[in-house]
């Protein structure tokens, strides 16, 4: 596997390889999202006792899940980098900072707005809510790490060990539910048995979680590219790309 | 089909408000994610071309120096009745 692997540890051969998936990442979001929002809101039945509202769900969930999904990425990245000094490994860890940081402001803004009509209030200090803001400041820690020194390498090191210090924060979050009093209600797709909820909800649910994440992928990709691009401006295929495709 | 008609739809049980806000602020922090990081790439791609048209220029100009301190060189060499790159011994 590794043989196999190899060759995608290379700036060049990564750059081109995922050039050639994005057209097909955008295609396969775009259709999933249609599908999904769709269903989402027109076909899924409205909740006994949240009615409408609960359509809120189908972002709020799947946004959730992978803001702390792309953390772990990042921090796996992160080390990778500062053990093994992947230089694509920091490049990456780049690429999924700021995705991390929109999908938890995402996932909070529908929280507020679903917490609102259900609590009666938009925001408390409740332990499910904080420590997801606290992974939303540790998102913009690394962000502002990555761009606080002109030298990429030191700079991906700093942000590397908050980023991994900051890992203690996941296991918080998820299960701040089950550890404290929350007024948030504990896991309902997430659990390893069957999901507490009937399937013609659930259906909607994946679709939609797939959605987002390969739109998250794209996104990653299409960032991730550029930070190839910027980490390796001085190297010769660099120089030949940005000739033959002619930018002024 | 969840509901009766297209205002029972956008009414969302009472929820219209909330609801709305969830999506459409998803919707646009989403494509502005897409968007920046779209232009992000081109403006690094323009960043590098502007800097290898830079690199070009300092290039030929440095040419262009070198072949007039030749000339220049080879002009005092003649002056002087010196061989060429004596200039250091003379200064």
């Amino acid at each position: 596997m590794w043989k196999w692997l190899h060759p995608y540890a290379n700036p060049e051969v990564s750059y081109h390889f995922i050039g050639k998936l994005l057209p097909w990442l955008a295609k396969i979001t775009m259709t999933l999202l249609a599908i999904g929002m769709v269903w989402a809101l027109v076909f899924a039945p409205a909740d006994y006792q949240q009615g409408d509202s609960f359509r809120i769900f189908y972002i709020h969930v799947p946004t959730a899940i992978l803001s702390m999904s792309i953390y772990l990425a990042m921090a796996s990245a992160a080390f990778c980098s500062l053990v093994w000094q992947f230089r694509l490994a920091d490049a990456s860890a780049a690429a999924m900072a700021p995705v991390g940081a929109v999908i938890t402001a995402i996932a909070l803004f529908t929280g507020a707005a679903w917490g609102k009509p259900m609590w009666g209030t938009w925001w408390i200090w409740d332990a499910r809510l904080t420590s997801e803001l606290v992974l939303l400041f540790l998102y913009l820690g690394v962000i502002a790490l990555h761009n606080a020194f002109e030298d990429k390498n030191l700079a991906g090191k700093a942000a590397g060990i908050l980023s991994l210090v900051g890992v203690v924060n996941i296991p918080i979050i998820k299960y701040s539910v089950e550890w404290w009093n929350t007024l948030h209600q504990g896991a309902t797709v997430s659990k390893m048995s069957a999901p507490s909820m009937s399937m013609e909800m659930f259906w909607p649910f994946v679709i939609c979680f797939l959605a987002i994440a390969m739109l998250v992928t794209f996104v990653i990709s299409i960032r991730f590219r550029t930070e190839i691009l910027a980490r390796n401006s001085m190297r010769p295929w660099v120089r030949e790309l940005i000739t033959a495709e002619g930018i002024k | 089909m969840q509901f009766d008609s297209i205002s029972a739809f956008f009414d969302m049980g009472g929820y219209a408000f909330f609801v709305w806000l969830s999506y459409g602020v998803s919707a646009f922090l989403l494509a502005a994610l897409i968007y920046s990081s779209h232009s992000n790439h081109k403006k690094v791609k323009q960043k590098i071309a502007l800097r290898l048209q830079r690199e070009k220029k300092l290039r030929k100009a440095a040419q262009q120096n070198s072949v007039q301190a030749e000339q220049a060189d080879s002009n005092t060499a003649v002056l002087q009745n010196l061989p060429k790159n004596s200039n250091k011994v003379v200064s």
